[in-house]
């Protein structure tokens, strides 16, 4: 699947979006984002306060215990600050 | 009629507004909002607004059927601006049309709410002194207006 990230947490990975392939065990978008804070210190920096990390599956917003299976682009970005 | 748009370029706010009414007389209230850049005390060089293509606009589209849902509405438009955006230049418009002017009043503000703390646009602040400030933060005042329509 595609991971996009947006505003802080694409600056602190460093890529605007990329490939990712997470093993089996990793179900919900709640165990995504460990799997991905352990993939090195930008990750970890990017995702070291979960709890703000908003996430998108396919351009929808999703809550944190939401499924991964059938995703095609999973989106993280910090809280919106529009209008 | 429904108008939405996620654009880089400035719009015609009065010219949406007018085009609600083009042609018919059952509207009896619109009410317009446009939000604009602030200077912050001649500090702000330009706010940088970052979006999420494709669903910025499916978001906006979201929050506008839940509002047709909830009140009876001749019209809408909501357009919002992305990239860099100077003191004083407009980042956001809603307009609401409707027979009676509570619906549209309402259903302006809830626009607006939603689209503060739901739609994918994220704003960084750069200085006059060509600094960054970093990226806005979200603010809980923004989260609760939004809440207290569920």
């Amino acid at each position: 699947m595609k991971a996009v990230y947006f505003a802080w947490v694409r600056e602190r990975i460093g890529k605007a979006d990329e490939e990712i392939d997470p093993p089996a065990e990793v179900v919900t978008v709640k165990d995504l984002i460990s799997w991905l804070s352990a993939q090195g210190e930008t990750y970890a920096y990017a995702f070291e306060r979960a709890s703000v990390i908003r996430a998108a599956i396919d351009r929808v917003h999703v809550k944190p215990e939401a499924k991964i299976s059938g995703a095609r682009e999973i989106a993280f970005f910090p809280p919106m600050t529009g209008g | 009629m429904r108008v939405v748009s996620v654009q880089r370029e400035d719009f015609d706010a009065s010219a949406q507004a007018r085009a609600l009414t083009q042609g018919r007389s059952d509207v009896g209230a619109v009410v317009t909002f446009v939000g604009l850049c602030r200077d912050e005390g001649g500090k702000l060089a330009a706010l940088e607004l970052e979006h999420y293509p494709g669903m910025a606009e499916a978001e906006i589209h979201r929050v506008v059927e839940e509002a047709e849902t909830r009140w009876p509405l001749a019209g809408l438009v909501a357009i919002h601006r992305f990239g860099a955006i100077r003191p004083g230049e407009q980042i956001v418009m809603v307009a609401t049309a409707s027979s009676h002017r509570a619906a549209a009043f309402a259903a302006a503000e809830f626009l607006m709410d939603y689209l503060k703390t739901r739609a994918p646009f994220w704003k960084r602040v750069v200085l006059k002194d060509g600094t960054s400030e970093g990226w806005v933060e979200a603010k809980d005042v923004d989260e609760a207006a939004t809440e207290r329509w569920e």
